[in-house]
Parts: C-alpha cells; structure tokens; sequence
C-alpha cells in the first residue's frame, strides 16, 4: 500500500536521505534501524509530509503524493508518532482524543452553536471511539488528568492512542519504546502486533530497541548514512555482515 | 547579601539618578524669545535622593521581598482548599453568572448616568476582550493590533452612517462581518509566523489601520474624526429630545413621558450587556466545539496537531476571523455610544489595555476576562483622586498581581467529560 521509490532529501549541502525505497503492504510491520543520525527520522519526515522530498516517489494506496502537505496525508490515513512525545499537554486526555478525531466530527459552526442532531451525534461517537481506546490501552482512569500530567509511559501510550481514534490505515511509529522499562517494551510490543492483527493497520517503526524490532517486524531496512544498507526478514539482517559493519565499526 | 547584589543596586540607583535629573531636576524656562535652563526646588532633589535610596534598598533586598511576597496567597483562606466536583462547579457558576446578568440588568436604574456611562465602557472592553481571548488565550497567537479592528468596526458604522445614512441595528451586523473579513486578511500573511514575530507583524498592521484612517482624510475625516454618528433607536423610536430623522417617533412621547438624558444612557447600556451576553454565550459555546478544541490543540502543539490532520491555515484563520468579529461588534457600539470618533480612541495602548485585560483574567477563562475587564476599566475611574499619579498606581498593581498571581485571576478549569466504558 505504501511504496517509496529512490526518496532522497538534501539540506543544502548536506544529503541526508539518498535513493532510500522501502514498500508496505497490507497488514504487515516494517521497520527502520540505523545508527543515530542515519536519516531515518527524515525519512518519516519526508514520508509524513512535513519535509517536501527532493527526489523520489511516496505512492500510497497508488497516488503519488510527495510534497502533499501534512494535514492532508494524515487525513487520507498515514498518522505518525514523534521521537518525542508531542501531546497537547494542557488539555485533558479525553480532549487530546477528541482534537484527533477533528475530520469525523461536524465542524460546521452553525451546526455547533445550534447543536443539530447530526453534531450531537457524531460527538457521541467521537467521545465512545475515545472510551474504547483509552480502555484498550488502560487509560480509561485518567481520562480527565491533564495529558502533561500522565507518566512517559501512559503519554507514550496516549499518543499511539490518539493516532488510532483518526482510524488509520498507516501507523508510523517513531520511536515508540524510546525511555519505556522492560515492562511496558513488553506491552508495547503485544499492543503493536495486536494493532495489525485485529485493526488490520500497517505500522513502519523506527526503534533502537532490537527485542522489539526482531520480534515484531516482518521485514527491516537498515539505512546508514542516508543510504540504504540492507533489506529483509529478521533472520537475513540478523545475519548480515553490512549491517553488523554498520553497528558495531570496521574491525 | 552579596557584594553582586549591592552592585547591581548600585547601579539601578544611578540609573534612577540619571533618568530622573534631567527630567524633574532641570526646568526649561522661556523668558521672552529665549529658552533658559533652571534649577528646581530643594525638594526636588530631596525627592529625587529619596527615589534613589529606595530603589537602592528595593534592589538590595529584593530576593526578600519577593519572597514575602511568594507567601502571600497563604493568606488566601481559600488557597489549600480541594477543588470543587465539577457539577457542583458548574451549578454554582451559571448561578453566578445568572446573577450578574440579572444584577446588570436592573442596575443602571438606582445609580447616576455617569456610572451607567462608565458600565457601558466597561461592556465594550468586555466584548473586545473575550473576542481577544479566542486569539490569545485560547490559539495562542500573540495579536498586538487588535483595535485595528475594533477600529474597523467603529468606522464602518460612521462612515456607512455619514454617507448612506444607515441605521445602527444594519450597521451593527455588517461592521462586525467586515472587521471579520479584515481578521481574515491580515490572517494570510501571518499564517506561518508565531510568538515575537506575530506580534511585530500585527503591531504594525494595527499601525497601518490607524494612520490610513488619521491621513485618507478625504474619506475619514483624518484627525479631525466622525461626528453625528446616530444613537440606536428602539423600533424606531428615538431617544433625543427631538426626532431627528424622518418617520420616526420619539422614546418619550410614545410612552408620555417626560424627556430625560438618561433614557438614552440606560438603552445604550441594555445594547451593550445584550450584546457583551450573546458574545460571552458564543464564544463559550465556540470552546466546546471542534473549532475550539483545534485552536487549543494549535496553541499546545502546532506540528502534532497538524500531523492529526488538522489544517494550520483553517485553524489560525479561524481564530483570528472570530476574534476580529467580535471586536467589529464591540466598535460599532463604541462608535454609536461616542457620537465622535476619530483615530485617537484607536492607537497602541487599546490594543495594550486589551491584552492586559485578557491575561490578568487568566489566558482563555471567560469568567476571569470578564472580572479583569470590570477592573481594569473602573480602577483608573477610582483612583481619579490621586491625579497624576493614577497611572502609576496602575502599573504598580499589574506588576504586583503577576507576581502573586502569573496565571491571571481565575485561570482556566478544563471540562470535565464523564466517559462510558466500551464494551
């Protein structure tokens, strides 16, 4: 569903992507890995459509759409997370779910001052939508708190939450293990797997952590330097002497 | 203390010198054709001395006072107390609020007209500042040009009035549309700009509207303003002692009475709270929608909020449309309440007094927006004794609130929004 042909980004003189392709299909966990400041984030960036790439293809679900804004690539069902939890910290997390689901709701004003039927309506659902995955991710609790206020774990979680309310057909995760303990990596894996085999979403994860990534991906390309290194099931990189290279220095 | 604080004490001493002898210490005197420089009274300079020794002693020991200061809201016996349920809350408010509104109403009968003048002042600041609160408080877009379109507002009315003849109920609608639509231009250039630079930007766009109005002066009028502007008139009746316009009856005569300035007074008064009511009961209604919820969500994180597919130039449009209404709305009944206007009522410090308004209540509370607009406007009225020196006491109080209250007197309280479980 996801197909990137020969993505390159230049900054100036610095190239920070170059001839990078990767492909998603349906129902299926492809990740990410590199050493830091291998362009993967930008590779999310240009993916999301916060960077206009300089060079290559993003088609998803056949439609070219690099250099589409950003609001309108996650309207058409590509949501991401960020490295760093980016939630609305000073509204409430029931209210962080709500802004979310901002496209399924009625925005018309008059519609709202009047509060017509169909505006009522489809707040209800947009507040039972957030009921359920607050108690899918255990956060049922907390709904009023204020999401600044919630522990890294449970903001972790809300994020991942808040991308799944818009009802994504594409979850691109940044990071999503980055400061959790082992206990809750262990969660986040079960909820990741679980996320494509009852929601039936594709994922792309950037994670350092190689339990997880080992675990849970069907497939991993490994960039190095901007540049693609290798591609493959978990057991092919595993044994990949490039991409060991890569990680653990020449000898 | 330290040896660094006593410097630092010493010098803002000597800046206190330096700034204030030449102002208070020196005197031009003009003696014929010539200028001549002379020296002031004794106590003049004891005063300026004076000054001195206590900025000295202030800076020396500010840490302490500060910190005196710190503890104050101990003293407040409400501080430590638990929040209230949110039901109870919400009760006790709308009664609150209820009874303001009711309280309003009948007020302006049992006091003099020049309170009831000052109350109507006090409901334009209102509104101006709730439409502001939507911008600031709520999208967090920093606007120091606001009574740009305040001034748009007031302007349309008096110029569609001096030319067309229009009405103030006809005027009313299309100042605020076309304030709205000035909101709106100005929002497409400043989309991508946030913080400082937004500010600089609308600080000179509210510029821009007050010098086009003081130099087109073939349209405006130029400093020498609009007069004549009509009263509004209650189904068509007026409230002058004689009917200007044709068709038209007189408030008095109709219900044979007899004439007083005061009716005119009250019924401006009664537009005004009508009007500041339906802004207040909008907007409230504006924060609970979607709208709202994305003018936050921009304000707490703009690129999470745009990767959730909200659009940043609808969003700020929005905000910066509504606002710019609402102040629309609030000139034409300035404009109307004045008869006179011209680009003085319309310069930097409105747009200053505004922003200070909706941050001393508390960033995007209505209930602490209103409470500061009721206080800042009447304040200086009090301190009208004290002359020269109200300004000061002015300031002074800003200074003092912030540091004992940054979040502004009532800050905001997040809705609380019980959640059925899902099955």
């Amino acid at each position: 569903m996801l197909d990137v042909q020969n993505l390159s980004m230049r900054f100036g003189g610095l190239l920070a992507v170059d001839g990078v392709s990767l492909d998603v299909q349906e129902r299926e966990i492809v990740s990410i890995i590199g050493p830091n400041g291998a362009g993967k984030t930008t590779v999310f960036n240009c993916l999301s459509g916060f960077y206009k790439p300089t060079g290559g293809k993003v088609i998803f679900e056949g439609k070219e759409i690099q250099g589409t804004p950003d609001y309108k690539i996650s309207r058409r069902g590509m949501v991401r997370t960020f490295q760093h939890v980016r939630l609305f910290t000073q509204m409430t997390v029931v209210e962080n779910l709500l802004v979310a689901q901002h496209r399924h709701l009625n925005t018309n004003m008059l519609a709202g001052l009047f509060g017509t039927p169909n505006y009522k309506e489809r707040e209800q659902s947009a507040l039972d939508r957030a009921a359920y995955w607050l108690e899918r991710v255990g956060l049922l609790d907390l709904a009023n708190r204020d999401a600044g206020n919630l522990a890294y774990g449970q903001q972790r979680r809300l994020e991942i939450a808040r991308c799944m309310v818009t009802e994504p057909k594409l979850l691109m995760l940044d990071e999503p293990a980055a400061g959790l303990n082992p206990a809750e990596t262990k969660e986040l894996n079960q909820l990741i797997v679980s996320l494509k085999e009852d929601y039936n979403v594709s994922v792309v994860l950037i994670e350092h952590d190689m339990s997880l990534v080992m675990d849970i991906s069907d497939r991993i390309n490994v960039i190095n330097q901007g540049k693609p290194l290798a591609s493959g099931t978990p057991e092919e990189i595993r044994h990949n002497d490039d991409v060991i290279k890569a990680y653990l220095g020449e000898a | 203390m330290t040896a660094n604080n006593y410097r630092h004490a010493l010098f803002c001493a000597v800046v206190t010198l330096i700034i204030s002898f030449p102002i208070l210490g020196l005197n031009l005197e003009a003696k014929g054709v010539k200028i001549t420089l002379t020296g002031a009274q004794t106590s003049t300079y004891i005063a300026i001395a004076l000054a001195a020794v206590a900025v000295f002693v202030f800076q020396a020991f500010r840490d302490s006072f500060m910190g005196v200061l710190g503890k104050l809201p101990n003293l407040n016996p409400l501080a430590g107390r638990e929040p209230m349920e949110q039901s109870k809350r919400v009760k006790l408010e709308s009664w609150i609020l209820t009874g303001i509104v009711v309280f309003a109403l009948f007020w302006p009968f049992l006091v003099s007209r020049g309170s009831v003048d000052l109350a109507t002042l006090v409901l334009i600041y209102i509104m101006l500042a709730l439409g502001l609160n939507v911008v600031v408080g709520l999208a967090g877009l920093l606007d120091l040009g606001y009574v740009a379109f305040y001034a748009v507002g007031a302007y349309t009315f008096a110029l569609l009035s001096q030319y067309t003849g229009i009405s103030f109920w006809m005027a009313l609608p299309i100042g605020a549309l076309l304030a709205g639509v000035t909101g709106m231009i100005l929002g497409f250039p400043v989309l991508r700009l946030r913080g400082d630079y937004l500010a600089i930007v609308t600080l000179g766009f509210g510029e821009i509207i007050r010098i086009l109005l003081n130099n087109w002066t073939s349209l405006t009028g130029g400093p020498n303003g609009i007069g004549g502007i009509p009263e509004p008139t209650l189904f068509g009746m007026e409230f002058g002692r004689r009917v200007k316009e044709e068709g038209n009856t007189s408030f008095h005569e109709t219900f044979g009475i007899a004439y007083s300035g005061e009716h005119k007074v009250i019924f401006l008064y009664l537009i005004a709270l009508v009007l500041a009511v339906i802004t207040a009961l909008i907007i409230r209604r504006f924060m609970r929608m979607p709208v709202g919820r994305a003018w936050e969500a921009l304000r707490e994180d703009e690129i999470a909020a745009r990767s959730l597919g909200l659009s940043r130039t609808a969003v700020k449009l929005s905000a910066f449309t509504i606002g710019a209404f609402f102040a629309g709305f609030a000139g034409t009944v300035f404009a109307s309440k004045q008869g006179f206007i011209s680009p003085e009522s319309f310069v930097f410090l409105e747009s200053a007094i505004i922003l200070a308004i909706v941050v001393l209540g508390g960033m995007g509370s209505q209930l602490g927006v209103i409470l500061a607009a009721i206080a800042v406007t009447i304040l200086p009225e009090l301190a009208r004794e004290f002359s020269e020196y109200r300004m000061l006491i002015f300031g002074a109080a800003m200074v003092l609130m912030m540091v004992w209250r940054p979040q502004g007197l009532l800050p905001v309280r997040r809705i609380q929004i019980t959640l059925k479980k899902q099955e």
